[in-house]
């Protein structure tokens, strides 16, 4: 078994990926902390929160419920504010004490509930950011959108309303919507979080094919370590509230990934790694019967 | 749409086929008829108390000249009138008062505690002076109508927009929507489900309060066409008010239900 395994990884790793040449979307995070209203209940989300993204790095956060995870995904999409520290976006301030919070369509979020606007039609969602930019004419934004559209197999649902299609389907309009506007980040909050096992599996492979196609940078957040370990090049887990970097985990599967990776020795062993120091900190926020707060 | 309804959708020969052999369409139609063999029966005097109650065979006696006289068409115009002024007045003033009360921190600290002031106030209590204020007694009818949808519809519309998915608005400012954009382009459509429904309730209410007002206040209408058959004594002729302001009801409700399905395509998958 293990001999087969290593020569389909071989195999793999022969397959041509094109290497890395994004430039943009490095991000780095210095010290962020976040203080949920100081004056009053004082809740210290974030603490002292450190890490550095590369351009084109895929990126998984995991730690226990409300350790902040959100929060930071937040911060840097522009909902909300910090109270500490900084982060760049490629060596401009992206967020700062002073700054105001400020979103925009380089760092896109697709949400855990999913915010497809439900009476637009699939097209009319995914043609929403340049049209509201006024970067595309409609009819411009439409002929892209529908080239996109094809690239991901959902041509044919563009006249549909999001309520038409399946849960998988819905994720995949939303990340295409993203991608129209060409952002330098991707911000993941959960996304398959209420998925079933098989339809994750079916938007895992999909989400990688994108990432190989397009390289972005994306900050992927999660509770699911397997799914964080097979999607991501690094794998930071998070403290319990306030929530800071605790261990930072390379993952060195080949790409592309393959689900035969998910029982190799390599992926068992990182996985072990991560559940032993996930594990912990589950307990220490259980213990202090602290509940999700984003 | 068109393609969702190609692929799941029946054609109406079907959907007949379909109801007549349901179970529950014999059922309903069993208790149907019963009612109005008990009905028949009871006011035979084979019942007690319902020896003044007249059969319902003289009532779609009398129903059948009413629909000969114009008095009752003009009754039926009067109330729908009414009602259409009252209702759609309630729209005009409620839907943007209740965006402005959801959209506008501002706005809903200066409005909101005036309006539950208010609010509790049945429709029906605002008769009297409505008939002071209000030069003729058409307008008075018609503002009681008013009153009875305006609160509805602010309360749904309002409702409606506190309960906006965040993530919408979030996400229509990430790709750089104004709040302008944001305000018509996200939170007016995110509303119209809440819309739709403040209609349907208040279309109901409008009913039941234009129908007291004309008893006490109005001239004409179903409903004083009701209460002079009731001081004439003419039994049938009650029943035959009754059932016209169902109908009339329902006829109301099916429009409003129709205009709604229109406004929310996404609504309607099947």
């Amino acid at each position: 078994m293990q001999e087969v395994l290593k020569t389909k990884e071989a195999d793999q790793s022969s397959r041509q990926v094109p290497e890395c040449l994004t430039t943009e979307g490095a991000l780095s995070i210095r010290e962020v902390g976040k203080i949920y209203d100081p004056e009053g209940v004082h809740v210290e989300a974030l603490a002292k929160c450190s890490m550095e993204i590369t351009a084109g790095e895929f990126v998984a956060i995991v730690g226990p419920s409300g350790c902040g995870k959100s929060t930071l995904l937040n911060i840097m999409a522009g909902f909300d504010n910090l109270t500490e520290g900084e982060i760049f976006l490629d060596n401009q301030p992206l967020a700062t004490v002073d700054q105001p919070p400020r979103p925009g369509p380089d760092r896109v979020v697709v949400f855990q509930q999913g915010a497809l606007f439900p009476w637009k039609t699939v097209l009319e969602n995914v043609i929403y950011g340049p049209v509201v930019q006024k970067g595309m004419s409609v009819s411009e934004a439409e002929k892209r959108a529908k080239e996109m559209l094809m690239r991901v197999g959902l041509i044919g649902t563009e006249n549909s309303y999001p309520g038409q299609l399946s849960s998988g389907m819905q994720r995949r309009v939303e990340i295409t919507r993203a991608l129209i506007n060409n952002p330098k980040i991707l911000l993941l909050d959960e996304p398959y979080r209420a998925m079933d096992t098989i339809t994750k599996g079916a938007s895992h492979q999909y989400l990688l094919e994108l990432y190989d196609l397009t390289r972005k940078t994306i900050f992927f957040i999660t509770h699911d370590l397997e799914e964080a370990l097979f999607l991501a090049d690094t794998v930071h887990v998070m403290t319990s509230r306030p929530g800071f970097i605790k261990k930072t985990l390379a993952v060195n599967l080949p790409r592309p990934r393959n689900f035969s990776m998910l029982i190799s020795k390599q992926f068992m062993e990182m996985k072990a790694e991560l559940v032993e120091a996930v594990h912990q900190e589950a307990l220490k926020a259980f213990i202090a019967g602290e509940r999700e707060m984003a | 749409m068109a393609r969702a309804a190609k692929m799941y959708g029946v054609s109406f020969t079907v959907k007949v086929r379909r109801l007549f052999s349901s179970k529950g369409f014999v059922r309903g139609s069993l208790a149907v008829f019963t009612f109005f063999l008990l009905w028949q029966i009871g006011s035979m005097g084979l019942l007690p108390f319902m020896h003044a109650i007249p059969t319902p065979i003289e009532v779609v006696k009398v129903f059948w000249e009413f629909l000969h006289l114009t008095k009752y068409w003009q009754s039926w115009g009067n109330s729908f009138l009414r009602v259409a002024y009252g209702f759609v007045a309630a729209q005009i003033l409620g839907i943007p008062l209740g965006l402005g009360m959801g959209w506008n921190r501002n706005f809903k600290d200066l409005t909101y505690p005036l309006f539950e002031l208010l609010r509790p106030i049945p429709p029906l209590a605002w008769v009297p002076v409505s008939i002071l204020f209000w030069p003729t007694n058409e307008t008075s009818i018609a503002f009681i109508t008013f009153i009875g949808a305006f609160f509805t519809i602010v309360l749904n519309v309002l409702g409606g927009v506190s309960s906006i998915p965040r993530e919408l608005t979030n996400a229509a400012v990430s790709f750089g929507a104004s709040p302008k954009q944001i305000f018509w382009r996200i939170v007016l459509p995110a509303t119209i489900p809440s819309i739709a429904t403040g209609m349907m309730v208040g279309i109901g209410i409008t009913w039941n309060v234009v129908i007291a007002a004309e008893m006490i206040a109005g001239n004409t209408g179903l409903g004083r066409m009701t209460w002079e058959a009731y001081l004439a004594s003419h039994t049938a002729g009650i029943i035959v008010g009754m059932i016209s302001i169902g109908v009339a009801g329902y006829v109301s409700s099916m429009a409003v239900k129709a205009i709604s399905e229109w406004l929310m395509p996404w609504k309607k998958i099947f």
